[in-house]
């Protein structure tokens, strides 16, 4: 484990800042201080703690979340790849710098079922472009790659993010 | 599911957000200015691509492992006919974050996400309890460099 990936220590505060915010921020002028008012603290230490997440990385960003299929992402594949063990860093490492690839994982066989390892999700705007990628990260893959397969998505069941109890 | 009619307005606040907002006093205010609109209209704006479904969400984006919890991913070859239910069944249970239908044998995958590291087996575990389907469980061992942002 890296020096990044140490878990923060939440406190108790810090646990019911995050259940109160974690379904969204309110359409209010300053919803810090909303937010802050909704638990009994000050604005200045809502924001604080805020601030302190997001460095230590707890928080990821601050923002918004599209559903890409609305923006006209009508073509979302999760592709998956069989690579060696001994190539599976390097490969990754190609794969997720592509610029239309949004994740990209290392993740275990379940043999004989499912023998891919290397998770690299892409996104275009219809079936064509979608392939397309799929091409290129075939081409960059070369060799190295020993079998694949596009699951493409066919409907969101359910998208809530994280949810923790206060 | 169709695109959304979205205006140069929507589009511009899509993707300014997806970078961030700020940690301000007013920061529906700061924003509306660098994008030129009044904060009421980014408001209402907001609540529209929310409501529409434009927008999942909007507020922070907490990172479970961080806090030291666990996220894996699960995949399950549900039939066709018990598709919908067995869907019910997995979503019910708060601790799913994402559930996807995808083309292939393996037709649902969905995140599971947990304060307690521990707990990822006891939710793949009453699941396959409920639906009497097996689960298999695909957690992340390494993470690649990812950048990507949707442009509108």
């Amino acid at each position: 484990m890296s020096a990044d990936s140490t878990p923060y220590t939440l406190d108790e505060i810090d646990r019911q800042l995050i259940a109160a915010t974690q379904a969204g921020l309110p359409r209010v002028s300053r919803p810090y201080h909303a937010v802050a008012d909704e638990l009994g603290l000050t604005a200045a230490d809502v924001m604080a703690r805020l601030q302190r997440m997001l460095e230590a990385g707890v928080i990821r960003r601050i923002g918004a979340v599209p559903n890409h299929y609305k923006l006209g992402y009508g073509a979302n594949g999760m592709t998956v790849w069989d690579i060696a063990d001994a190539d599976v860093a390097a490969a990754g490492a190609e794969v997720g710098a592509l610029p239309f690839v949004s994740h990209c994982y290392r993740r275990p066989r379940h043999l004989p079922l499912w023998s891919y390892n290397l998770f690299a999700m892409v996104h275009g705007k219809d079936r064509d472009e979608m392939d397309h990628q799929v091409m290129e990260i075939a081409r960059v893959l070369g060799e190295r790659s020993r079998g694949h397969e596009v699951l493409v998505s066919t409907r969101i069941l359910k998208k809530t993010g994280l949810r923790i109890a206060a | 599911m169709m695109a959304a009619a979205l205006d140069t307005i929507d589009r511009d606040i899509i993707n300014l957000l997806q970078g961030g907002f700020p940690i301000t006093e007013t920061p529906y205010a700061d924003t509306a200015e660098r994008l030129g609109v009044p904060e009421a209209e980014l408001m209402s704006r907001i609540d529209h691509l929310l409501e529409d479904g434009v927008l999942s969400r909007f507020g922070p984006m907490y990172h479970a492992e961080r806090m030291g919890g666990a996220l894996t991913l699960a995949a399950m070859a549900v039939p066709d006919e018990r598709f919908d239910a067995v869907a019910e069944q997995v979503n019910a249970r708060p601790e799913v974050a994402h559930n996807y239908a995808r083309a292939h044998d393996l037709n649902m995958w969905f995140v599971v996400a947990t304060e307690a590291p521990e707990r990822i087996d006891e939710v793949i575990a009453d699941i396959e309890a409920d639906t009497g389907l097996s689960v298999y469980n695909m957690p992340k061992l390494e993470e690649f460099f990812i950048g990507l942002r949707f442009e509108a």
